[in-house]
């Protein structure tokens, strides 16, 4: 699983990545996802609902919230009024 | 006659220390600046923004559905039905999405919402304009409450001109209809 973040000049950046089912790598998943969450970002997953085509995202406000299987989160600023 | 010459001296030099102390303040001045190591001049990338930019396509290519994906690229925004049936909303790279009714045409309203990336305040840079619509389609597929109760609501036309949108609501359904008859 990655985490992206995206950054604006950049693109998205890869902030870590690892198999959360290796103890070691979802200690580093964990810290980076709280680390963001504390920067104030907002993480998503984007999803598809099979067959349909249609396609969603998911917003993930804890670490145990994203989707088994999720190949990616992905890290956006706060959205405010502009 | 000495004394004279002295005295006069002295009051030369009195009256020419003003003008004396400001030459010799403009002249260190000078001299500093001279000596001063220049600061190195950042140049600007020009590339920097077109690769960041062409990074955030393929980012939002990869989440967004095939339709999706046809539309930003052929018409400059991406059409997302709201949660219940009855409207809809379209995204633009940097202006406030737009809410409407799919059946008349109707607009309803301006959601103005930004993605502001604090560590980046003071420079004010903001996100790809794909990276934007990816963030606003994210949000309002993932929680449309949310992001819409974030967000400053205006009447149609603070932003986008309304004439635009109808432009545009037009060439999306020229488009739809043209994908269709190609399927088919």
């Amino acid at each position: 699983m990655k985490f992206l973040r995206m950054k604006p000049g950049h693109g998205e950046v890869l902030l870590t990545e690892g198999d959360p089912r290796v103890r070691e790598d979802e200690e580093r998943l964990i810290e980076e996802f709280r680390r963001q969450l504390d920067e104030g970002m907002w993480a998503a997953v984007p999803t598809h609902a099979p067959g349909s085509g249609r396609r969603q995202a998911v917003m993930i406000h804890e670490y145990d919230e994203i989707p088994s299987g999720a190949d990616r989160v992905i890290f956006f600023p706060r959205a405010s009024g502009g | 006659m000495l004394l004279t010459v002295l005295a006069l001296t002295l009051v030369a030099l009195a009256l020419a220390m003003p003008t004396i102390a400001r030459e010799a303040t403009a002249w260190r001045k000078r001299r500093a600046q001279r000596t001063k190591p220049r600061e190195r001049r950042i140049l600007p990338d020009p590339g920097r923004e077109r690769r960041a930019e062409q990074r955030a396509r393929e980012l939002l290519r990869s989440c967004v559905n095939e339709e999706e994906w046809a539309m930003y690229r052929d018409l400059g925004f991406i059409r997302v039905r709201g949660a219940s049936e009855g409207y809809a909303y379209l995204i633009y790279p940097h202006k406030p999405v737009v809410a409407y009714i799919p059946e008349t045409g109707r607009l309803l309203n301006e959601y103005c919402v930004e993605f502001p990336e604090m560590s980046d305040a003071i420079t004010g840079s903001r996100l790809p304009e794909s990276d934007d619509v990816l963030a606003k389609w994210m949000a309002l597929t993932g929680d449309e409450r949310r992001l819409i109760r974030t967000a400053n609501m205006h009447l149609p036309g603070r932003q986008v001109e309304p004439g635009r949108v109808r432009r545009d609501l037009w060439r999306l359904a020229q488009w739809e209809r043209e994908r269709s008859s190609a399927r088919s």
